[in-house]
């Protein structure tokens, strides 16, 4: 044991219990000129990813929250002015608004729940393959490597009557694509199939850190094995899960490709980024389409702040626990 | 124990040259270089007129032409982006019919002089003129045009319906999965073109001569009339209101349509696709609204304009003027399928052998509409798209009010869509 010169008066602390648990150091009250200066040359060796991070970043986001404030249009070059709240307001008193953020919502939180089931099925089967495991693991992720618009141009061919095979296997005539219920049926359909493998990738990771001591001490209590994974192997989970819930809403929420090549957004399945691109590259109404990205924004805060915040509670809990 | 946390952060910032984007004159005394950006056509006739009017131009100019996706939406998306920045490179751009109001309100092409654009409407068909002109000055000089008739399986059917009224009843009688009616009905551009052509057939328009709201209440009704009966009609095709103009020209040659209204594209890949089906092919004019009026078919096509910021103005204007030549538009017609914009190239034995009906396109052609001339003509069709679908919920009565509405919110670019 090596100790600092700038520690606290010694403790004899116990070697860290877990294997994987990172012991923190003990704080030191005062700073030293030493300190001090590997602090400084911290903040310098952060500022150029920092700088880059605001170029790239907080600049466009700043842009889009001044366009969003006044009336600005591509075509009327010469009719902008500054006109405070009111895209807001005509955004926010839109029955269209709020219709397409129901619709997202709707997509995101079936998508996202069915992929959470499934991909972690997909998990344990990767965790478990014995044989093949490089086979199994390559073929699990191959939805993922498609491009999306792919994936979605060949979904849809799929469920077109005439061209696809989906009616063929059930004798059924149905035109899936022009109903609200069953065009979000297929939407959802291909989010699920695209993006299970990214889910089951993250959840992968997330039992590998489960040890198999603990499953082995529960088995030996007498746990049978859904017991084991309810009871041992989820609460150890649950922070890659969440992490993985986390990624995979915020995906699911600005779902944009694959309703453009199904249905254009018709038919009631329009997404918030739908509308947000009609107001911007179609209507090429720079204001209104910028508050309508603005709001995404806050929603996508607004789905990260509710994570982060059961994220941590959850991290305090675990600690407790233990 | 303490060990130190480093935080490192190598940040290799690559500095980008900005290329400049090229164009402009190499030297002084060569030929200028004009980018003409247009969606490049599969048989080549663009890039042989660019060369064959280069040529012709001794050494004045060369014309190169730059590529543009094959989509019309794609293409606007592109081009608004660069010409809102100013884009200097753009000389020559392909506009679709659309485009005149808006891009020439912004001010992103320049009008074509008075004594030009008199020598270049001489001869050319009047509507089809039109399509270019905005607040009485040409932005665009005519290139190609386009419309639909109607396409019928003669097998089927005996004597081709005159109206749509005529042609729903044919439909009913014939047998199922053969009598489909394909129309363009999912939610985009091309509904709108069938709004506008039922509406403008019945004997109304979207705006009025001055750009107000117009949609009379009776045709209007009777539009709406038409789409609610095609839709809730047994002949309609199951995926109408998500049918574009392919997936019409996919059900017509799978057999399961006996009508189809569609652009002059469908014959060409019927007899590719189908030779066995073609001999069966009928071509008639479009079907009338009303009885005793004409169909007044919505005009496509594409027109050419002179971007404002370019540099060689003036010789952009000469290098679009040769583009738009009898010469260079029979070479559209013959390799591309795009039918040419002056009267007398119908009669021309070139022409009618790519198009065996010439008459009926020269007829419908004279007879076309437009859709709306507006800087906003964007959020005009969003506004139309969006309200009267899915075709088979419409009111024809209730929805009149609702579409005026939208209509207005879209020409005072308010609101949503």
């Amino acid at each position: 044991m090596t100790q600092t010169a700038t520690g606290p008066p010694p403790t004899s602390s116990p070697p860290p219990a877990g294997p994987s648990r990172a012991v923190s150091a003990p704080k030191p009250r005062k700073r030293t000129d030493r300190a001090m200066s590997e602090r400084r040359l911290g903040l310098m060796l952060c500022a150029p990813a920092a700088i880059v991070m605001v170029a790239v970043t907080a600049y466009p986001i700043g842009y889009a929250i001044y366009l969003s404030l006044q009336r600005a249009d591509l075509r009327f070059p010469n009719a902008n002015k500054f006109i405070g709240l009111s895209n807001y307001s005509s955004v926010l008193s839109s029955s269209l608004w709020w219709q397409d953020l129901w619709t997202t919502v709707f997509i995101t939180v079936v998508s996202v729940a069915i992929e959470l089931v499934l991909g972690m099925a997909l998990a344990i089967v990767m965790h478990r393959a014995l044989v093949g495991r490089g086979l199994v693991r390559a073929s699990i992720l191959v939805p993922y490597g498609l491009i999306t618009v792919v994936a979605a141009l060949a979904w849809k061919f799929a469920f077109t009557p005439g061209t696809g095979f989906i009616n063929n296997w059930f004798g059924s005539d149905r035109a899936w694509l022009t109903q609200h219920g069953s065009a979000l049926f297929v939407i959802i359909l291909t989010e699920v199939w695209k993006t299970t493998p990214f889910m089951a990738l993250l959840l992968l990771a997330g039992l590998a850190l489960v040890p198999d001591e603990l499953l082995e001490a529960a088995k030996v209590d007498g746990a049978t094995s859904w017991q084991a994974f309810r009871k041992v192997t989820l609460p150890l989970m649950k922070g890659a899960i969440l992490v993985a819930l986390l990624f995979r809403t915020l995906d699911a929420f600005r779902v944009f490709d694959s309703i453009f090549i199904q249905t254009g957004g018709a038919n009631n399945t329009e997404s918030v980024s739908i509308l947000g691109y009609n107001q911007l590259l179609n209507r090429l109404n720079l204001g209104i389409g910028s508050a309508v990205s603005v709001l995404i924004f806050l929603c996508v805060l607004i789905i990260s702040f509710v994570f982060v915040k059961l994220f941590g509670a959850n991290l305090s809990q675990q600690r407790g626990e233990s | 124990m303490r060990t130190l946390r480093g935080v490192g952060a190598l940040v290799v910032i690559g500095g980008l040259l900005a290329a400049g984007c090229g164009g402009g004159a190499s030297a002084s005394n060569g030929p200028v270089e004009i980018n003409w950006y247009t969606a490049p056509q599969p048989g080549g006739s663009f890039a042989e007129a660019a060369k064959a009017c280069s040529a012709a131009s001794n050494g004045k100019y060369t014309i190169t032409v730059q590529p543009l996706p094959s989509d019309a939406t794609a293409q606007r998306e592109q081009l608004v982006r660069r010409l809102a920045a100013h884009d200097s490179t753009i000389d020559l751009i392909s506009m679709d019919v659309i485009w005149t109001a808006e891009f020439g309100e912004a001010g992103w092409v320049d009008p074509w002089p008075k004594s030009r654009a008199d020598q270049i409407g001489q001869g050319v068909i009047p509507a089809v003129l039109k399509t270019g002109q905005y607040k009485n000055r040409m932005y665009a000089a005519p290139l190609d045009t386009a419309s639909q008739l109607l396409w019928y399986r003669k097998d089927l059917v005996k004597t081709p319906p005159k109206t749509w009224a005529e042609m729903i009843q044919m439909a009913d009688q014939l047998p199922k999965n053969k009598n489909w009616i394909e129309v363009q009905a999912a939610r985009y551009e091309g509904y709108t073109v069938w709004f506008n052509t039922l509406l403008e057939s019945a004997g109304g328009s979207i705006l009025t001569k001055t750009g107000k709201v117009a949609l009379p209440t009776g045709p209007t009704e009777a539009a709406l009339k038409v789409i609610k009966d095609v839709a809730t009609s047994k002949a309609a095709d199951p995926s109408m209101s998500n049918n574009q103009e392919d997936q019409g020209r996919l059900a017509f040659e799978a057999g399961n349509a006996a009508f189809m209204v569609n652009y002059p594209y469908v014959y060409a890949s019927l007899k590719a696709d189908k030779p066995k089906l073609f001999p069966n092919l009928g071509i008639a004019l479009y079907p009338r609204v009303d009885a005793n009026k004409p169909a007044k078919v919505t005009l496509g096509g594409f027109n050419i304009g002179v971007g404002a910021y370019g540099k060689h103005k003036s010789v952009a204007f000469d290098a679009g003027t040769c583009l738009g030549q009898p010469e260079q538009q029979v070479l559209y017609a013959v390799k591309d399928g795009l039918p040419p914009v002056s009267q007398a190239l119908y009669k021309d034995p070139r022409i009618v052998k790519a198009y065996p009906y010439a008459d009926l396109l020269l007829q419908t052609f004279s007879d076309g509409s437009t859709r709306p001339v507006s800087p906003a003509y964007n959020d005009i069709s969003l506004a139309v798209q969006r309200t009267i679908h899915p075709p088979s919920s419409i009111n024809p009565t209730s929805d009149v009010g609702a579409l005026r509405s939208k209509v207005d919110d879209a020409i005072h670019s308010r609101g949503l869509l």
